[in-house]
């Protein structure tokens, strides 16, 4: 049997597959939350992404690549507008983090806006006019092992990379990261040092929005090309607890988002290899092993040198520090 | 535009605020509706036509509204203290599976044994649900909004389950057709809950289910309990200041785990009367299209989480809800009830910027005017 068809070779490739949008969502919140802003509307900004991603690649024409590259902008760009609704209640009008992120979900979730332009835009149940594929790199793809993990995916997921580099570079090796690292844990100190506390919080509020809309057009373009109302399926909410369990580092990320991936496509390859096990069981194993890895990461030893940012969630009023 | 904090929030601004945001939410909806090529003036006179004016919509309209004041009061009572339990959706599925199960279960007796027994069950499926949530707070401190949502994919796996993929005391065996295509099976008829027929003249008549009366009762105990017991004291006290509340020795972890208990028992009750007032059968997918736990916090945030006023608020919202599922269409798509509700949501939360702040637009006025505020709360 050739070892590129062994299950632990296509768990870790769809491991890779699946988890790559939660890579999006997640350094996407981290930077949110980084600044001190807890967005709870990943879920509604990621079905915003997906639903307009999709709407653009039934409506533009052109060659592939640029097709695609303009509906995953226009995912993330949609998505952006919709968490500017959460920074100005929450950064500019000081209303309450939780609430407002809950309602950006209820807002634009799946019995709200997205659900609604996919009606009036008569999305649902059409296939998809282009989609990604996954790209042969370098002609590796057939490479033992590595070919399907490393070289034969979609380019996404080779974006998702470079978007982990950059945010970590940026957070830990550029000025304007370091000033965002104070923003989120003293924005008095920021504020006394000349930080613009404010506009660090919109602009990063903002960057999380853009990345939970690649991550929703990872949806409608990649994993399953169509529309379907909800098709995001809680991710966004297991991204928020992906920040937690990487400890607000961009680099950890990445492993938290291949094991909840791993958890996804598992029921998928186990069924196809004829494991007998309710569907429903199957499914609901990432929100179950979100629950566990959230506890065993909330109890105790890391939280105490690696925990949030001290002031995630409390808005910042100069005149009452 | 300058924000200074009041030291006083007038009384009329707590009632102008939330009608306000009203209003502005449907305005904004407007612009929604009119982006998509639709009247929104006919489009709302449709919609309230059809949750309160039209002939037995009222009566519709309470249905809808009872399960709406159960989740907004368990979102109430939680948020209040701030504990973040978005988990009332789940704990609604939970409510229904154990309101059906017991109704089952205790086929062939009479209605006013079974109908306690729903009601409890719905109260202790509930609070179990969140109960785990609460535990997992309490004793080691894991973020209960995660959880919570996390266990609502969960129980709609778990109910779907029930019906389609096992063999179920749930689910209806009894026919050929039944089995090919999975369904609930339906309860006794000594399981339906009572109603109460109000009619003062005979155009005018209305049906109000037992659960909306349950709803009402529960929301006095929900203010006596808060307003007039030491729990709702020590609750109170823990939602504004954790760590006052551990100095003056209230047992924390204890008061996390009742309220949670407490919130999810409220949306299991919920579930409850879903089944007893409305679907008599469990029904996975009509449970969960209905979002009733999610709508739930959007009553308690406009109710500014009083427990009268969730009930005034779930009266609106559930005609609102009750006319969009039954005006759903091509002219009505899905999706415009959850745009409103939303929108709501994010004019309340606006709004309360109004409450706790004064906002002056001049400049001139508002530096002369701060002097004397700092002066007067240096004072005091």
């Amino acid at each position: 049997m050739n070892i590129n068809e062994s299950i632990v070779v296509v768990l870790t490739a769809s491991a890779i597959f699946y988890g790559t949008p939660l890579i999006f969502a997640a350094v996407g919140e981290l930077l949110a939350e980084r600044s001190g802003v807890l967005n709870l509307g990943v879920e509604g900004m990621m079905l915003m992404g997906a639903v307009s991603a999709f709407w653009a690649v039934q409506h533009l024409a052109g060659p592939d690549w640029l097709v695609l590259l303009l509906a995953t902008l226009i995912g993330g760009v949609v998505a952006l507008a919709t968490s500017l609704i959460h920074a100005v209640l929450s950064v500019g009008l000081r209303a309450n983090q939780i609430v407002s992120g809950l309602a950006i979900t209820i807002f634009a979730g799946v019995t709200g806006l997205s659900s609604y332009i996919g009606n009036v835009a008569h999305l649902g149940g059409q296939p998809a006019l282009h989609e990604f594929t996954a790209v042969n790199v370098a002609g590796l793809s057939n490479a033992p092992v590595v070919g399907p993990i490393l070289f034969h995916q979609n380019a996404l997921v080779y974006a998702s990379w470079a978007v982990v580099i950059v945010a970590w570079a940026y957070l830990y090796r550029t000025r304007t990261g370091l000033h965002l690292r104070a923003v989120g844990e003293s924005p008095e100190t920021a504020d006394v040092m000349g930080v613009n506390v404010v506009r660090y919080r919109y602009l990063h509020t903002l960057a999380g929005g853009l990345l939970a809309g690649v991550a929703g057009a990872y949806y409608s373009l990649v994993i399953t090309p169509s529309w379907i109302d909800g098709m995001t399926s809680g991710v966004g909410w297991i991204a928020i607890a992906l920040v937690i369990f990487a400890f607000w580092r961009p680099e950890l990320t990445l492993v938290g988002a291949y094991l909840f991936g791993l958890f996804s496509s598992m029921g998928f390859v186990l069924q196809a290899r004829g494991v007998r096990l309710p569907p429903e069981v199957l499914s609901s194993l990432p929100y179950v092993m979100t629950v566990v890895v959230l506890v065993v990461v909330s109890t105790g030893w890391a939280k105490q040198r690696l925990g949030a940012p001290a002031s995630l969630g409390t808005p910042y009023v100069r005149e009452e520090r | 535009m300058r924000f200074e904090r009041r030291l006083t929030t007038p009384r009329w601004l707590v009632f102008v605020v939330p009608i306000g945001s009203l209003i502005a939410a449907f305005a904004a909806a407007a612009v929604v509706l009119l982006l998509a090529g639709k009247d929104p003036l006919a489009t709302y006179a449709r919609l309230f036509d059809r949750g309160y004016f039209a002939p037995g919509a009222l009566t519709n309209t309470l249905i809808t509204t009872t399960p709406l004041l159960l989740t907004g009061l368990a979102a109430a009572v939680a948020f209040r203290m701030r504990l973040w339990n978005i988990g009332a959706e789940g704990q609604l599925y939970l409510g229904a599976v154990g309101a059906s199960g017991v109704g089952l279960a205790l086929h062939g007796l009479p209605g006013p044994v079974i109908i306690p027994a729903m009601i409890l069950a719905g109260l202790v499926t509930g609070a179990a649900w969140a109960i785990i949530a609460g535990l997992l707070r309490a004793y080691l401190n894991t973020n209960e909004i995660i959880t919570t949502l996390m266990l609502n994919y969960v129980a709609g796996l778990l109910v779907t389950y029930l019906i389609f993929d096992s063999r179920s005391i749930w689910r209806d065996l009894s026919s050929f057709s039944a089995r090919a295509f999975p369904q609930g099976k339906p309860l006794p008829d000594a399981a339906s809950w009572p109603v109460l027929n109000i009619a003062p003249d005979p155009s005018f008549a209305v049906t109000v289910p037992f659960g909306f009366l349950v709803g009402i009762v529960v929301a006095v105990v929900v203010w006596f309990l808060y307003g007039s017991t030491s729990f709702g004291f020590d609750a109170r006290v823990l939602g504004d200041s954790p760590s006052a509340a551990r100095y003056a020795g209230i047992k924390t972890k204890r008061v996390v785990v009742l309220m949670m208990g407490l919130s999810g028992a409220l949306a299991g009750l919920g579930g409850a009367s879903e089944i007893g007032d409305f679907r008599h059968v469990l029904d996975p997918r009509g449970l969960q299209q209905a979002g009733f736990g999610y709508a739930g916090i959007v009553v308690a945030a406009l109710a500014r989480y009083n427990p009268f006023a969730v009930c005034v608020v779930a009266v609106l919202l559930g005609g609102l809800a009750n006319a969009g599922y039954s005006l759903q269409g091509p002219d009505f798509p899905a999706g415009l009830v959850g745009v409103l509700q939303g929108m709501i949501l994010f004019f309340a939360l606006g709004g309360e910027l109004l409450l706790r702040y004064r906002v002056t637009w001049s400049r001139q006025r508002a530096q002369s005017a701060a002097v004397p505020a700092t002066g007067e709360a240096g004072a005091a």
